[in-house]
Order: C-alpha cells, then structure tokens, then sequence
C-alpha cells in the first residue's frame, strides 16, 4: 500500500489536517475526515453531482478527486454556507421556500452548484438557469422547485449586492 | 362532543419543516451513520448472464491486511429459508432464497462472495484477489422467448414461466364478432431502472447475549424490514430495532429487503461486529432491481362512432432472475386495471411473467402502469385508424357522473367521487387544444413537427388488502406540551413529517411546528410508504389519534376552567371559552396535570396524554388525472423537445398542494426519462450495456419542461376527502409523451409502438416511412 501523505485543507473555514492514503478521494476525506457528511456520494463517477462543494471558490466534484489534490486549498461544504443557525444561505433559503427538495440527497450538491452559478451569472433568464443546473441530477423534483429557487436566490442576492 | 376548529394548516403550502437540516446538510442518511467498529462490506459480482462456478478460492482475499471475513453462499445461505415479503401469497413460485450465489450464477450482477474489512477500499482490493473461474453457458435473455427456452434461469422452478393466468370473456368475443372494426397492436415498454439519488444501504448491529438486532437502513418499510429481518435472523420483531433517518429515495425500490441487505444482516450477527454496506451506482444499476420490461397486445373492437366494444389483452412480462421482494407477477394488475377511466365493454386477458438471466424486477412507481401505457397509446391508434380527433374519442368513451359508481368487466369497482371527464376537458382547456392543432397544421406546412399527447388515467391508490390495509399513529401529548407522533411510514421525500403535523396541528388546535414524527423504532407496524397510500392511510390514522387526543384534551381542560366542553375551543395550543378569551389554559398546563399532578383529573380520568389509533382503509381509493403534453421533433436530428406540460390531477382534497404538485412533477420527470432517455439495455449475451449515469440518462433541468398543473377537487369518502397521488405523474408521463412524438412523425406514415423514442429511434422511424 502507499504511503500516507499528511495533508491540511481549510474544511468551512476550519484546518483539518491529517495522514491520508494517496488513494482517498476527496469526499471520503471531507466525509469521513472533516465529518461533513453533508457531503453526498451519488455516482462516484463524476456525474450526478451530489459530491459538489466549493475547492477555493470552484464548484467542483469531490468524487472525482483525491485528497492529497486539495492540500492547502479551501473547502467550503453545504455545511459551511449558512450564516448561523438561525439565518440560511439565500439560496437555501430559496430551496426551502420554492420546494427545491423532497428526498434532499441531491440537495447539497445543488445548493453548493447553483450559489456558484449565481456567483458568476447573478441575473440568468430560466434557460440559462436550466442550463446551469443541469449538470446536477435530480430524481425527485422534477426540477421545478429547483429552478424556481434559482430564480428566488437571484432575485435575493442580487438585491443585496446591487 | 368536542368542538372543531376550522382548517387552518391543511390544504395550505406550509414549509416543510424537514428541510432546514436538509438544505444545511444535516440530514442523517444511512451513510451518515458511524458506529464503533464497524467494518465495511462489498460483495463480488458475476460478470457472467449464466454459469457455473468451476473454482473458488478466498484465501488470498481473507489474507489480505484489514480483511476481517469473507463469505461465500454455503456461509450464509442456510440461514435463509424464504425471501418472500408479507405481500406476496406464501405459496407461489419463487426462486431460490440465494443470498450468494450457490455454484452457478444467473445474472450480472448477482453476489456470489461477500468481504468484510476495515475499509471499503480494502474490501473491494480483498475481490480482486478472489481466485474465481467460471464455465459460462448460454444465457436466457430475450424475455419473448423466454418460456420456451431449453435452458433453466432457476432449475429448481423446472420452467421460465412461473406465472400465467388466463381470463377469457364469451361476451367479448361476442362484441368481436359483431364489430365495425376490431384494431390490434403490441405496445413494449423497455427495461428502465429507479434511480434513487441514495442507492440502497444498511448499517447492522448484532449485540451479543442481548439478542438484538439494530439496523439503520435506507428503507421506505421500516415495519417490513422488521419483519423480514427478524424472520432471516429467526430472532423476535421484539429484538429487532429498526431506526429509520432520512432515505434519499426509492420509488418502489427500498420496500423490500433485497438479497444483499439479508446477506449483511445475517453476516452481522456470525461476525458480532457492526455492518456497513453502502451500494455503489454500478451495483444499483446492474442489481438492485429493473421494472417495466414488458409488452401487452391490445385489440379493441369499436362502432362506427368510435365507441369501445370489447378488448383482449395479452400480457407478457420480464421478472429477471430474481425479482425484489418475491414473485412480482404484476402483469394480471395490469390487465385488470386496462379498462381504466372508459366504458370499455368486456374485456379477455392473459398475463404471463417469465424469468430470464437479467437484473430482478421490482417496484417501480406504479408498477402496473403498463395497463395506462399500453392503453393511452392503443386510443391513439385507435383515433388514427378510425379517423376520429384523440380528444374526441376520449371524450366519447370516458366514464361520466351518471355512469358512476361503476364496475368495470375486470372486476374493479369505481366510486362516485372520480372525476376523469373533468380532468380531460380542464387538462384540454389548459393546453389550449383547438389552438394547438390549428398551429401544428401551420408548422407543418412550413415543415416543422409538432404533436400533443393524452394520457388520461385512473389511480389505485391507498389499497387496502391485506398488509397494506391499515396504518398507526401513537400520539403523545409531552409533560411541556409539545407533540410526539410515532406512525409506522416511511417517507422518503413525501414530506410527511409536514403534512402528517398539518393533519394533526388542525386536528387538534396546535402548530405544526410543535408536532414530531417518528418512524420506524417505537411506531406501531405499518407497510410504510409507497403505493400512494399515506395521505388516505396513515393520514386517516393521524387524524384519528389526534382526534382522539382532543377529546381528552378539552375534557381535562373543561374541568380545570370549570367550563363545559361544548364551550371550549382550542387554538395554537390554548384551550380558552369561546367569547371570554382570558379563561384559558395551555396544552402545557393540561399535559401537566394528566401527567404529574393527575390527581387534579376529572373523576376516574385516566392519566396521562397518550393515544393509539389505527386506521383501516377501504379497499381501494382512486384518484384520476389527465396529462397533455406537446413537443417539437427534429427531423434531422430525432431530438425530440418537449413544449408544455399539462397535468390536470383529481386527488381530493390536497393536504399540502405545494407537497402534491412536488409529487405529480417528480413523476412526470421520472416518466419522460422513461419514455424518451433511460434504458437499462442488455446485449443478446445478457451483458449489461448501461452501468453509469454516461449510459443510463437520467433527465437533466434541461429536458424536463416547466409542468403546469390543474386539480380538479372531488373529495373522496375518506376522512378529509383525500386521495393518493404519488404515484400518478409517473403512470400518465410515459403515454402522453409517447403520443405527442407518435403525433409529430404522423406525417412520415409512421407508427412507433416501443420505447424509449430516443433520436436513433425517431430517426430510423422516420426513415421507415413515407413521407
Ligand atoms: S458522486 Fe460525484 S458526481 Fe456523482
Ligand atoms: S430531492 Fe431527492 S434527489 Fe433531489
């Protein structure tokens, strides 16, 4: 077996070091490492989208990579964007409201997506939305509560910064 | 008797108050779970449709550092004597109880070692070191020939064809013999798989000397996998404890306990260490289950005015080697339920289930739809032949108020509350039908094709045979007030931990917010989620607890005001006398006394705030919905575009309409991925082509339409007039999309009767017709 490599990643702005195998993905680094189960496992093949977090700011897959990959880099999780316990993330705030979930697996991997989205389109039209978003996978919604959050989350945090 | 407030939570869009540790990531899926040493299970799987098992050796694999066991069949077979599930008649044909294979495979896919080590990682470098020869043989894959093959899926059942039932009707063939017109066409549906985002997974835990068995699951039965789990183990429901957190879907697929969990279960309690096997994408796409696989030929007599005579039906469905849960046999459902929202005059049937050397079937979303499917589609054909407008021919044959409550020659019996004409003519009038067509004539003069699709549809919902029949709700009033609610469900994205507090915050005068559902450990049996029963079912059972609860309620809350309870009413959990507000009691001062100070109770009150109640529901309630849909087919590329989508959906009186029209787009996503992307295909060796979201197409936001959604409201006669509705986006999606494309190549002269309609379909359908 490989040698274990030590590595340290800012998980949600908190250091997390540890030995790792050269081999551990990403995920299972931050899942089972960090404890930030939020983060979900529904391909492992770089598909469905559920393991995205942010990697420096980056919507990325977190199945797709290995941990050694992330050394010194920031992390942010589904679990990471929330401001407080009472306060939500615009957008997940904007999933609640609009029914963007009902099993809530793919959830964290939308979130995480559709905040980047908006960070680089903060005004999409419904076709640039559903574009965007389309390299999620969801099998319970049917997308419609999904795009409208978008859509609220949009309209929210772009009222703020402008 | 105990006053009632007006509805103030059910029927409105509450927030679901599972959400916030949803959106957050602070859910606990069965992954989630980490107990102290625990170890990881992966099984080996046949790369082979059939074949023996020549040689066997594990030794190099139970050698290998952080390996803890490894299991081959003759380890954990003998300790299985059924894989049967309640629902399922305890004498059928089934195949063998497996949990490995034993000497031969018989399909890829199917288990045959199981490893547990330290890690996950270590257990699957632990497979590559099995020293495994196989002798293959010819396979059985082709599900029309299946019954007549030489070669045996389970030897042990002595033929393919373990199901057959035949119906025929004299007067059927009467109706025949006297027809203007009889037409007839075989309609496929191709072999589709579930998808739940989570795959399925268990995490056991045996405690020696207690004689317990502890189990989180991914599950929609949480009951079932009590009983199933206590009787694999042959221990007491009573030691076997179930804990249910969140389940990220299943649709039909986690209602069983599939060979593997059973396998784990059994290897958990031979080991004395925690369990964890979590499938992975490839292992649920190849092995969990497949569903619909099936065909049914459909002849239909009509008059000259179009109106439905008689029909015959021949049914023939693909079960795979072994089917999730026992013997499926669904296909006599379909048949029966065929003459669906029509008059349709006598009806013959035959249905047959063959097995083959493919990935078992299972339940998937209405998981007779194939009666919708094949039926929807046939009218279509119908009208063309005919030369009757589709619309116009539904509307000529579909069953009217004065032709309810109705029984159809199938044997089902329709009450007075469905409204299928209403949802046709609401759904029509959405659309803009007249419209439509004038412009689809346009667009094709200008050479572009456009076509619109119907599926009109009624939905057995909410059945109440057998173990379905009945669900519980334990209601408790706590010490401070609040609600614990512990009910036999099972939600897996149904929202019920929402809707079930509406039911209960109306019912008994307090918010949702105060109310807590608890499934799984501590609830009373129930079959769980699935089969759109839990509005009507457990629903009937949480109205009742809290019903019940009220009364005690206002009787302890009448004596402690020294008012009359007919005075009394209860609102955001303040008892007051209506009129004079300020003689009041909280739902905290009353728990307070049934509990700790009882001896304040009335007379002879017993103590405490508890209340049972189980509900048994009629044996069927059906709800009816039409879908239309039109779309836009390339002819140079056969992509196919999906324009609107139409949903017009009879559910009775909705508890939640924001949780209802979530379910009906789901379905309708699930549907039209069904009908124009997804396919579990195999080659002739029973090779599975399709073992990745690459090869298996899940719809995306960008080919599933905004859904536009219409209710038609026809209470039903259960308590709160509700309906189940789960189910239904996924029964109806399949035939109005399937018609819309059928619609848009009618100008080639063309006539597609298989699925999916992907581009190389539509554009080899073109390609056969004339333009
Ligand atoms: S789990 Fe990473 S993309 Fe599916
Ligand atoms: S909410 Fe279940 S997969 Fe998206």
């Amino acid at each position: 077996m490989a040698e274990a490599v030590a590595i340290s990643v800012k998980v949600n702005g908190r250091l997390q070091q540890g030995l790792v195998e050269p081999r551990l993905t990403l995920a299972d680094f931050l899942r089972e490492k960090a404890l930030c189960t939020g983060v979900h496992l529904g391909c492992e093949h770089g598909v469905c989208g559920t393991c995205t977090i942010l990697l420096d700011g980056q919507a990325v897959r977190s199945c797709l990579m290995f941990a050694v990959q992330a050394n010194q880099a920031e992390v942010t999780t589904v679990e990471g964007l929330a401001l407080n316990e009472d306060t939500l993330h615009p957008v997940q705030q904007a999933f609640s409201d609009c029914h963007g979930l009902q099993c809530g697996f793919c959830t964290p991997g939308f979130v995480i997506s559709v905040a980047a989205f908006l960070e680089a389109n903060p005004d999409p039209t419904d076709e640039e939305i559903r574009h965007g978003i389309s390299g999620n996978l969801c099998r319970c919604t049917g997308y419609q509560g999904i795009v409208a959050a978008t859509r609220q989350a949009a309209a929210t945090m772009g009222g703020k910064s402008r | 008797m105990s006053p009632t407030t007006a509805a103030r939570y059910v029927g409105q869009s509450v927030k679901r108050l599972e959400d916030p540790r949803l959106v957050t990531g602070h859910g606990r899926y069965v992954d989630d779970v980490v107990l102290a040493g625990m170890l990881h299970v992966a099984f080996a799987r046949s790369d082979l449709a059939r074949g023996t098992i020549t040689h066997l050796d594990t030794s190099a694999a139970a050698a290998l550092d952080g390996v803890r066991a490894v299991f081959v069949a003759s380890d954990l077979n003998p300790q299985v004597d059924s894989l049967r599930a309640s629902m399922f008649p305890p004498h059928a044909p089934a195949p063998p109880p497996n949990l490995l294979a034993d000497k031969d495979v018989r399909f890829v896919g199917d288990p045959y070692v199981m490893v547990v080590a330290e890690s996950r990682y270590i257990a699957e470098d632990a497979i590559e070191l099995l020293d495994v020869e196989f002798e293959p043989l010819e396979p059985v894959v082709d599900y029309e020939t299946a019954a007549d093959a030489s070669a045996l899926v389970h030897p042990e059942l002595e033929t393919n064809l373990p199901n057959q039932m035949q119906v025929p009707n004299p007067e059927q063939t009467e109706a025949f013999a006297g027809a203007a017109q009889v037409i007839t066409e075989t309609w496929y549906q191709h072999r589709q798989t579930n998808v739940p985002m989570e795959t399925r997974g268990i995490v056991a835990s045996w405690q020696p000397h207690a004689g317990v068995m502890e189990v989180w699951a991914s599950t929609q039965s949480p009951h079932e996998l009590q009983l199933m789990g206590a009787r694999t183990l042959g221990i007491g429901e009573h030691k076997m404890v179930v804990h249910f957190g969140d389940v990220g879907g299943a649709f039909g697929q986690k209602v069983f306990l599939g060979r593997e969990d059973r396998a784990v279960l059994v290897a958990a309690k031979l080991l004395g260490r925690p369990l964890k096997w979590i499938e992975d994408r490839r292992e649920n796409l190849l092995a969990a289950n497949h569903a619909r696989i099936e065909q049914m030929t459909v002849s239909i007599a009509v008059d000259e005015d179009g109106k439905f005579l008689a029909a015959n039906l021949d049914q023939l469905q693909d079960d795979g080697a072994y089917p999730l849960g026992g013997p499926a046999g669904l296909g006599a459902m379909s048949t029966t339920l065929f003459p669906g929202p029509y008059r349709m005059g006598p009806v013959s049937w035959q249905a047959r289930t063959v097995h083959t050397n493919t990935c078992g079937r299972g339940a998937y979303r209405g998981p007779w739809q194939m009666e919708s499917v094949a039926r929807e589609q046939m009218i279509d054909r119908v009208a063309s032949e005919i030369g009757i407008d589709p619309l116009e021919l539904r509307r000529r044959n579909v069953l009217k108020p004065e032709d309810l409550p109705y029984q159809t020659s199938t044997g089902l019996s329709f009450e007075t509350t469905i409204s299928p004409d209403q949802t046709l003519d609401q759904a029509a009038e959405i659309i803009g039908y007249e419209d439509f067509r004038v412009e689809q004539a346009k667009a094709r003069e200008r050479g572009r094709y456009l076509g619109l699709g119907i599926a009109l549809y009624i939905e057995p919902t909410s059945m109440g045979m057998g173990p379905l029949g009945t669900e519980s709700a334990m209601l408790r009033v706590e010490v401070d007030g609040h609600i614990n609610l512990f009910m036999g469900t099972g939600s897996h994205g149904q929202s019920l931990e929402t809707t079930m507090a509406q039911l209960v915050a109306d019912e008994l005068g307090v918010c949702p917010e105060d109310v807590s559902l608890h499934q799984g450990h501590g609830s009373g049996y129930g079959f769980g989620t699935g089969g759109s029963r839990s509005a009507v079912i457990a629903g009937g059972a949480a109205r009742a607890a809290a019903s019940g609860m009220r009364e005690k309620v206002i009787a302890i809350a009448a004596h402690l005001l020294e008012a009359s309870a007919g005075d009394l009413e209860v609102t955001d959990g303040v008892i007051s006398v209506k009129g004079t507000p300020s003689a009041q009691v909280t739902m905290a001062q009353v728990a307070a006394t049934a509990y700790q100070n009882s001896d304040a109770l009335p007379e002879g009150m017993e103590a405490g705030l508890e209340f049972t109640a189980r509900f048994k529901t009629p044996p069927v309630t059906h709800s009816n919905a039409c879908h239309i849909c039109t779309c836009e087919v390339d002819p140079g590329t056969g992509k196919v575009t999906l324009l609107r989508y139409v949903v017009s959906e009879d559910c009775g009186n909705m508890i939640n309409p924001m949780v209802v029209h979530g379910q009906v787009a789901g379905g309708v996503a699930q549907g039209i991925g069904g009908a124009l992307y997804e396919h579990a295909v195999y080659d002739e060796n029973g090779n599975p082509l399709a073992s990745t979201f690459l090869d298996y197409l899940v719809p995306t936001a960008a080919e599933v339409p905004e859904i536009e959604h219409g209710n038609v409201v026809v209470p039903s006669d259960t308590p709160g007039g509700h309906k189940g509705t789960g189910e239904g986006g996924a029964i109806g999606a399949p035939p109005a999309v399937f018609n819309a494309v059928a619609d848009a190549l009618a100008p080639f002269g063309v006539y597609p009767n298989r699925q999916p309609l992907d581009p190389n379909a539509v554009l080899s359908l073109i390609a056969s017709g004339a333009k």
